[in-house]
């Protein structure tokens, strides 16, 4: 069967950088986690558009990709906040009291690990674990990772945040 | 590339090194800690004082000792600074031309957690720039790979594997040498060689940082690998959690490419490799090798029945070898000084060095590497320096979700395979947490529960609504509303999913309860209520 | 083919060696339960209530992907095995929400009959109580999540036997659902070409045919193993 190439979704750039990663795999199925990836790292979240496009592109049925996007918890089909922070729930982040860490921070925000504020200014996500266990508690705020906080440390941190906003 | 051109670059290297090398952690330990600016304050204060030509700044991977950081050692006058910050960094090389104080902290080289350490797999961790590969090359690198392809057939490599004694380092510790063996007896039109660092045991990072720090000497164990089993590709799988790992790693193998170390007729002989990475995307699961080949293939990372091994059908049904990152770091010191030195470390069924991450409760968190066989007792109270002011410990879990916590009063039991199952835990991938008095072990089975539960394939019945009605019972327990028969139910359930689970998420999920339960059984019971 | 002799349950059985041990023991008129597995479609190995113990192994084995050998000595019906197969069902129907009186599948549905061949009397677990949907909105069919087991038969008959993919598995772990197409209705997915295969399939009365009420629903599944047999000739 001729591969039959789908056009991209827009003109916008982005979609050349995930068509580029697709091309680098002879746009074979078994690219679609590397593709999802790019997505995600091009857009910061997978819609439904490009899943659709990504369908196409690498002939892999729907539901598998949609299987695929929902299995792997570093994809997120919702768009982010302007801001991130990451709370890490290893074992050794636990036992040095990152739950605490991580009610100081959703109480301060008003929001639930996985939710986004209203405003959407900030997202709260937990992780599994980051290998920064000897600076164990660790968050990550917007791709930097702060090592050994307090519950007012996160808390203070974030009102940066939330008040850069306003 | 040839073995004289080698030689020359890691002569060279020598020519252009300076007198004296100021060393910079640039792991991310030390790098949440602002390292990188700690290095261009360093920097800076050589080109202030115009010492350029006595003095070189390096970037290095990690040195261990993660806690305090960020670190800078000194050589050649075997100086370690701790708690280093881009203001006081410049008293550092004051202090190398006595012209004035040193104001960044002093930590002592000699103390036990490093002077215990047996350094294999970390040994160039912390002491060359994971960036260059002429660094890797200065310190010996890819003498091994030149070794086997021209010295060697492919079963004298394994043999040499074989007699090294070593193990598989990813958790369940197979013989590493039988397992090379079995694949390359396989036959398929094409075989491939699959790095595991997906490392997602949570308190575990000796992967994370072996990737960070020394990424060449992964690729070197891994093109060894594969010239012993006939395989022409290999897959580096890294969690996209570790994205300096990552990135260090691409830009090993562009410079092992553009030196000709990977790709084809490597050392003008006959036999190719190139190496991929393919990126994870949050899953434990992913961990086990059939789900991390169904990743690979762009699948859910679902595991399926084993038999067929990846021995015989592996990554699209091709004959694969999957080794850990920390067990493919091990292969080139074992070709370069040989099985038998290898085998002179640990114990009678458990060889050489084991890399633990050492966090929790306790004075110094890092990392270390110690020979098999020593005590749990020594690495706690002499490299971990024991516990924090005015704390009581109380057990150390290893294994992580598939380990268990190991009371106190075992802590003189040796670090061995065999040693650690026996007391219901494993040796796992390496970590290795500490925890005190103040630890609730009823709240830690909990809390590895609810990993398990979440981290759950969903594919087996009992592993997916099983660790879900173990986690209710747990949390019915530490909330004080359960009675002895919710206890009985779980123990139950445990019996179940060890022993009917597909994979082994599921067959080890219960062994943090299992093991609370037998050291530590009065703190559920006193949780318990009397039936009502 | 080379003829393997084993024994199951004590009876003396010969089997090609390419069979399972579930093959070999349905020959010789044994009864081992399955709920995942189904002729003509891939095993999965995920049910686990097919497991046997073989002597000279701690490990239980799924006999539905366990090939048989030469003087295998087989247990399919211990106490331990009853046990544990109790128990997997029991946590089955604390998953979801089984509400057998009310199904369309009352009396024709593989879980309940498990259930009673075991001799299920009650469930220890707690209900999960999933907020699960019901999805009609295609013109002949309907999926009912509260009824799902998952255990891909939907999915792996759409994919082996239609080819159509229509299905595939969302999630994971005990929040994971079966869907069609982009978890989109049913009714609009593009992919589906209404051929009822999957229904037919289910174990349950999560997949059933619109219009049937109460206890109605019995499926047909002779076609799937004779499909399968005409696809290996042509290949
Ligand atoms: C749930 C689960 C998670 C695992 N995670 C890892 C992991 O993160 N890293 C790893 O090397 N091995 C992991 N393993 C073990 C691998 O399946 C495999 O045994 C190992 O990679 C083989 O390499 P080795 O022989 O060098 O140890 C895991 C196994 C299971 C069951
Ligand atoms: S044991 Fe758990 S993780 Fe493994 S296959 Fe079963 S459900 Fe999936
Ligand atoms: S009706 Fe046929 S095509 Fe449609 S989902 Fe079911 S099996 Fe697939
Ligand atoms: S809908 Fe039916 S066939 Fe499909 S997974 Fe659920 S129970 Fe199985």
């Amino acid at each position: 069967m001729k591969v039959v190439k789908p056009a991209l979704p827009s003109p916008d750039k982005r979609w050349k950088i995930v068509d580029a990663k697709m091309r680098r795999f002879g746009y074979q199925g078994h690219a679609l986690i590397e593709t999802l990836h790019a997505v995600q790292q091009s857009f910061g979240y997978l819609d439904e558009e490009a899943l659709r496009f990504v369908v196409k592109a690498l002939h892999v049925p729907p539901s598998r990709v949609y299987g695929v996007a929902t299995f792997y918890n570093f994809f997120t089909l919702k768009p982010q906040g302007v801001h991130t922070c990451v709370v890490c729930l290893g074992t050794a982040c636990y036992v040095k009291g990152a739950e605490r860490v991580l009610a100081a921070i959703e109480r301060a925000a008003g929001i639930k690990s996985g939710e986004t504020t209203p405003d959407n200014q900030l997202s709260l996500l937990t992780v599994r674990c980051i290998g920064a266990c000897a600076i164990a508690p660790a968050v990550v705020y917007d791709g930097n990772v702060s090592g050994k906080q307090t519950a007012e440390q996160a808390v203070e941190k974030l009102k940066g945040y939330l008040h850069n906003a306003a | 590339m040839l073995l004289e051109e080698l030689i020359g670059i890691a002569e060279k290297q020598r020519e252009v090194r300076k007198q004296i090398c100021v060393r910079c952690c640039m792991s991310a330990g030390c790098m949440s800690s602002q390292s990188a600016e700690v290095k261009t304050a360093l920097e800076k204060a050589v080109a202030e004082r115009q010492m350029g030509d006595l003095i070189e700044v390096r970037r290095v991977g990690c040195m261990g000792l993660c806690g305090p950081g960020p670190l800078v050692s000194v050589e050649p006058n075997s100086l370690l600074y701790e708690h280093v910050t881009p203001e006081n960094a410049g008293s550092i090389i004051d202090a190398l031309t006595s012209a004035g104080p040193i104001k960044a902290e002093r930590c002592d080289p000699q103390h036990p957690f490093f002077t215990r350490q047996t350094l294999v797999v970390r040994a160039n961790g912390g002491r060359i720039d994971p960036e260059r590969i002429e660094d890797y090359i200065e310190a010996g690198g890819y003498r091994a790979l030149h070794h086997v392809l021209t010295e060697m057939q492919p079963p004298q490599a394994i043999e040499a594997i074989i007699k090294s004694g070593l193990r598989g380092r990813g958790g369940a510790g197979y013989p590493t040498g039988l397992k090379w063996a079995t694949v390359a007896k396989s036959v398929g039109k094409q075989k491939f060689v699959v790095c595991n660092g997906d490392e997602g045991d949570p308190g575990a990072f000796m992967d994370r940082s072996v990737l960070e720090s020394d990424p060449h000497s992964v690729i070197e164990g891994m093109a060894i690998a594969g010239y012993a089993i006939g395989a022409d590709q290999g897959f580096i799988y890294v969690r996209a959690e570790y994205p300096l790992a990552i990135s260090r790693l691409q830009v090993a193998i562009r410079q092992a490419k553009q030196h000709g170390l990977i790709g084809s007729a490597i050392f003008e002989s006959t036999f190719n490799f190139n190496v991929d990475i393919r990126i994870g995307a949050g899953a434990f699961v992913c961990g086990e090798e059939t789900a991390l080949m169904a990743s690979i293939e762009g699948k859910r990372g679902q595991p399926r029945p084993r038999p067929p091994f990846p021995a015989e059908s592996g990554l699209w049904g091709f004959p694969t070898l999957i080794n850990n990152v920390e067990t493919f770091a091990n292969i080139a010191p074992i070709i370069n000084r040989g099985p038998e030195w290898y085998a002179g470390f640990g114990t009678e069924k458990s060889k050489g060095t084991k890399v633990f991450a050492l966090t929790g409760k306790i004075q110094n968190t890092g990392l270390i590497e110690v020979p098999m066989g020593i005590t749990i007792r020594e690495i706690v109270e002499e490299l971990g320096g024991g516990a924090p002011e005015g704390a009581k410990l109380k057990a150390v879990q290893t294994g992580g979700p598939s380990g268990g916590c190991i009371p106190a009063e075992h802590f003189d039991a040796s670090i061995d395979y065999e040693s650690l199952t026996q007391l219901g835990s494993i040796m796992g991938s390496g970590g290795m947490v500490v925890m005190d008095d103040q630890t609730n072990m009823v709240e830690v089975a909990r809390f590895y529960m609810q990993f398990c539960m979440e981290e759950s394939c969903g594919k087996c019945v009992p592993c997916r609504a099983g660790t879900v009605q173990m986690y209710h019972l747990l949390a019915k327990i530490a909330a004080r509303q359960a009675t002895m028969k919710d206890l009985e139910l779980l123990e139950e359930l445990c019996d179940l999913v060890k022993n009917t689970s597909l994979c082994g998420l599921g067959q080890t999920a219960p062994n943090p309860v299992l093991s609370t339960l037998r050291y530590f059984r009065n703190e559920y019971l006193e949780l318990l209520q009397p039936a009502g | 083919m080379a003829v393997k002799t084993l024994t199951i349950d004590g009876k003396h059985v010969g089997a090609e060696e390419s069979e399972t041990i579930l093959e070999a023991a349905t020959d010789a008129g044994i009864n081992i339960p399955t709920l995942c597995h189904l002729d003509g479609l891939t095993n999965v190995a995920a049910c686990r209530l097919c497991l046997v113990e073989v002597a000279g192994t701690k490990k239980l084995l799924p006999s539905c992907v366990t090939k048989v050998a030469e003087g295998m000595e087989v247990k399919t019906d211990t106490e331990r095995l009853r046990k544990y197969r109790l128990m997997i069902l029991e946590l089955l129907f604390a998953e979801r929400n089984h509400v057998c009186s009310v199904c369309v599948s009352n009396g024709h549905c593989e879980l309940q009959s498990r259930a009673h061949q075991l001799g299920m009397m009650h469930v220890r677990f707690q209900y999960l109580y999933p907020n699960a949907l019901v999805d009609a909105s295609h013109e002949r069919f309907v999926v009912d999540h509260n009824r799902c087991i998952l255990c891909t038969r939907c999915v792996r008959v759409c994919d082996e036997i239609e080819g159509a993919h229509t299905w595939d598995v969302m999630g994971r772990g005990t929040a994971s659902r079966v869907i069609t197409d982009l978890n989109q209705p049913w009714g609009t997915s593009e992919s589906c070409t209404s051929c009822g295969k999957c229904v037919h399939v289910c174990p349950t009365g999560a997949l059933f045919e619109k219009g049937r009420s109460v206890a109605e629903m019995a499926k047909r599944r002779e076609f799937l193993p004779y499909l399968a047999m005409m696809r290996e000739g042509a290949r």
